[in-house]
């Protein structure tokens, strides 16, 4: 452990870079196909029920429109265990604006005009889309639930730790649904021919999107190709393929060879592809007189959809971030007839350690500690459940050297003190913590080209996170060759089998396999490789796997200005130190804590998919209605990290960078906004009528 | 209803017929194949379509084709030059104001249609002497590029990399 890190623009350019700044790098929906059709979905009004009568007669009749689908002419597909795919297999709705069909014709305007002369009647059922704590509704998930964790945790006593304790915090926190929205919406074209099926997606991972649409249309998977090398955006949202591929899929079927191109629009998104659910979290600390947490109990409620369960039990973040005797987790859902809910970005921590570092500040006010030195007094020695040694943590660094960089030991801890004109200003610090994962089951092929060239072949996806570029960085380096030498194709079922991005493991996952394959290569071949020898390898398994706790840290700290009389609530400064092994590029990387730092900014200020219970449907389904955060939103933003050595998490000793930036940033931004104004919003997002009331 | 249309794209003169209710930015991508500028929203909320019509940027799909013709239309792949990419992409490559780079191309066209409008004193909602030219300072920046959302959350990098190609 040396000194801070300033992230500077070391590391290579983006390599894709060029292809970017102009527009030419190919997004899914841009393939050029000859002769496509375009498909408009048909989406049900009403949120629980059965489609009583479907008549498509006047958009059949409409010039240009090829095929109209519904569940009287789809084909059948086989069951996936995935209810999102089984578009079109029966007449019945479990939520509002799901798919009930399809208009296929020779422009989008065309297929757009037809698709509103179809005629849908409805038998209609009474809907419940009311996200609240209710016996009738809540229910404990499955043990197996994503992310893998039993959802309850019980150690010692904590209801007399509670009693007994100098220092208490009994808060509950809301968080609302929040929705992905990638620039890219999502877009697929889809080619069915005697070649097989052939897919231009937007995904998270083309190998996954194959093995699963392999078994729902029955056909073998080398008979399907899945093209990803370019997608725009993604944040979990891309991660598994929604109904509106399958949807493609069925069209194609039945258009002789004739690519079928689907773009869902921005209100589409709102409907189809999932969403980070509301949660509300009632978070319990017990503290001695020095600070020291006696207790720890977090409950959980989030909002699940009735016909397909997501769990990502945020209350999970207080298993393992400090060191408490007595400790209560619970995670429960409320199942509703609303969309399915998925990963976002940090699925789980996000909503979670908002919560928890939320609480965590309301005990140093109320103890009259110091939040850093709070935290630092709570830091435990080893993983308090698993009792597991930590790879490495560098919280404590994280906190130590934010608060010299961000000078906050010039702070009057007390709130509501400082106005500049109109503006109240205060600070707040929150701690950040995301798991280090690793996928296992990716291969990468070497191969020595004739033009003296390396080409690294992986089935892996670049969503933006710079993996293209830091994956040909690692082969260059394992090869010891210049990172010109090098050219590093994903993104493609024509490549090596690959996991998904998602769970910030990319790095962790597809770079080990780089690196192995690598040493596989010069095993094979050695330093002097012939024209056009190739190796293809996976990565040997982690023996450090199991015998530590593995988790990135960070610390971020907020500075927030909320005006006295319109309660417009600003964030002129923010910064991140984080804790995360091995950085590999620092350029990409340093925009990967910047990106998750930007997002949390905009959670904690802007996004909420505000429900009409009536309808069942999200009323502000569009980018003006639902704020993300815009460039004017954001202020300055540095970034930095600890030099970390971790040689047990990963051959790579890289941890996961893509979503432990938006940890915290909600609860250091809250925990500003209570130091300026003495106001404690427990309610996301910090809109300026919660400082008014 | 279609009609027949002219536009110089990037420099190239395309004669096309459309349907009246196809937008610029549709028979750009589906009809030309000129991909650069991209749909994110459809609604004029995101930026993402930006071009340069007539020299100003505009959001393409907010216009219908057929009310353009005989426009000149320049692209983010109409501003590199063959070899050498634009002030403004070779400051957004410089600081990596990008990552999943959707929204970029729609970035380039406003960053060049707004250095512009600043060149020429056009003041904006931050502007506080609106006697004086406009001095491009980070606030400046930030107030005139918020019609281009970046869900990536790129903002600081595009900032800095507009300041650097201003100067």
């Amino acid at each position: 452990m040396t000194g801070a890190t300033r992230a500077t623009s070391q590391g290579p350019e983006r390599v894709e870079g060029r292809a970017k700044v102009t527009g030419t790098a190919p997004y899914a929906f841009e393939y050029p196909v000859t002769d496509p059709l375009y498909l408009h979905p048909l989406r049900a009004g009403i949120a629980r029920g059965r489609i009583a009568s479907i008549d498509t007669a006047a958009a059949e009749r409409v010039d240009g429109v090829h095929t109209v689908l519904t569940h009287h002419n789809a084909d059948a597909l086989n069951p996936v265990g995935d209810p999102e795919l089984a578009v079109l297999q029966s007449d019945g709705i479990d939520f509002r604006g799901q798919l009930v069909g399809a208009v296929v014709a020779e422009t989008p305007e065309i297929a757009a005009h037809a698709a509103g002369l179809v005629d849908i009647r409805y038998e209609r059922l009474p809907h419940d889309s009311e996200f609240r704590d209710d016996a009738n509704i809540v229910y404990t998930p499955d043990a197996d639930a994503s992310p893998m964790l039993s959802p309850d945790l019980e150690r010692g006593d904590v209801d007399t730790a509670l009693a007994e304790a100098t220092h208490t915090v009994d808060v509950t926190y809301t968080t609302p649904p929040e929705h992905h929205n990638p620039i890219e919406p999502h877009a697929v074209i889809a080619t069915w021919d005697d070649d097989g099926l052939t897919l231009h997606d937007s995904n998270q991972g083309s190998h996954l999107v194959r093995d699963l649409l392999a078994p729902l249309v029955g056909l073998d998977k080398e008979r399907i190709s899945v093209i990803a090398p370019h997608v725009g955006g993604a944040f979990g949202s891309k991660g598994m393929p929604h109904g509106h591929v399958a949807l493609t899929v069925l069209a194609a079927r039945r258009t002789a060879g004739r690519p079928v191109k689907c773009a869902l629009s921005r209100t589409q998104m709102f409907e189809l592809v999932g969403y980070r659910p509301p949660t509300r979290q009632r978070v319990r600390l017990g503290a001695d007189s020095d600070g020291r947490l006696t207790a720890t109990e977090h409950d959980s409620l989030e909002q699940t959809s009735r016909f397909k369960q997501y769990a990502e039990q945020s209350a999970s973040a207080s298993r393992e971030m400090y060191a408490s005797p007595n400790r209560r987790v619970t995670n429960r859902l409320a199942a509703l007839d609303v969309p399915a809910p998925t990963w976002m970005r940090a699925p789980g921590e996000a909503s979670g350690m908002y919560a928890l570092e939320s609480a965590v500040d309301e005990l140093a006010v109320r103890s009259g500690i110091d939040p850093i030195d709070l935290r630092l007094r709570n830091e435990p020695e080893v993983a308090p459940v698993s009792g597991l040694p930590f790879s490495s943590r560098n919280l404590v660094a994280c906190l130590r050297q934010g608060a010299e960089r961000f000078g906050w030991h010039e702070r009057d801890p007390r709130p509501g003190t400082r106005r500049e004109g109109d503006w109240f200003v205060g600070t707040g610090v929150a701690a950040a913590s995301f798991p280090s994962l690793l996928f296992p089951g990716s291969l990468a092929t070497i191969r020595h080209e004739s033009d003296g060239k390396y080409r690294v072949e992986i089935g892996a996806a670049d969503i933006g996170t710079g993996a293209r570029t830091a994956l040909t960085q690692l082969a260059a380096e394992g090869l010891e060759v210049p990172f010109e030498a090098v050219e590093l194709r994903l993104g493609s079922t024509e490549q090596p089998n690959a996991g998904l991005a998602g769970g910030s493991a990319g790095t962790a996952s597809w770079g080990s396999t780089v690196v192995d394959a690598v040493r596989a290569f010069r095993a094979e071949h050695g330093s002097d490789p012939g024209e056009g020898v190739e190796t293809t390898a996976g990565a040997a398994g982690n023996p450090d796997l199991g015998k530590y706790a593995m988790n990135a840290y960070g610390a971020q700290f907020a500075e927030v200005r909320v005006h006295a009389d319109t309660g417009e609530v600003r964030v002129p400064r923010m910064l991140g130190v984080f804790a995360a092994g091995r950085i590999v590029n620092p350029r990409t990387a340093h925009s990967q804590f910047l990106g998750g730092m930007t997002m949390g900014i905009s959670m904690a200020l802007h996004e909420h998919s505000v429900v009409d219970e009536r309808f069942g449907h999200v009323v502000n389904h569009d980018l003006a209605g639902y704020h993300i955060a815009s460039n004017a939103d954001v202020g300055s933003i540095e970034v930095s990290w600890v030099d970390e050595h971790d040689p047990h998490v990963n051959p790579v000793g890289a941890k996961g960078i893509g979503e432990v930036g938006i940890v915290g940033t909600a609860a250091a931004v809250g925990n500003a906004a209570h130091h300026a104004t003495g106001v404690r919003v427990r309610e996301l997002p910090l809109t300026p009528d919660k400082f008014l009331r | 209803m279609d009609s027949e249309i002219t536009l110089r794209v990037d420099g190239r003169r395309e004669t096309l017929s459309v349907d009246t209710r196809t937008t610029l930015l549709d028979a750009l991508r589906e009809r030309l194949g000129v991909t650069s500028p991209k749909k994110g929203c459809d609604h004029g909320q995101c930026g993402a379509c930006t071009v340069l019509l007539d020299g100003r940027r505009a959001t393409s799909c907010l216009t219908f084709a057929v009310a353009n013709d005989d426009s000149e239309v320049v692209t983010a792949e109409g501003l590199a030059e063959e070899d050498e990419p634009h002030p403004v992409q070779r400051a957004l490559l410089d600081n990596d104001g990008f990552q999943c780079g959707y929204c970029t191309p729609g970035q380039v066209c406003s960053a060049v249609g707004m250095l512009d409008e600043a060149k020429s004193g056009w003041p904006s909602y931050v502007t506080e002497d609106l006697d004086e030219s406009v001095e491009l300072d980070e606030d400046e920046i930030r107030e005139r590029m918020s019609g281009n959302l970046c869900r990536c959350g790129a903002y600081a990098n595009i900032v800095t990399a507009i300041r650097e190609a201003a100067e």
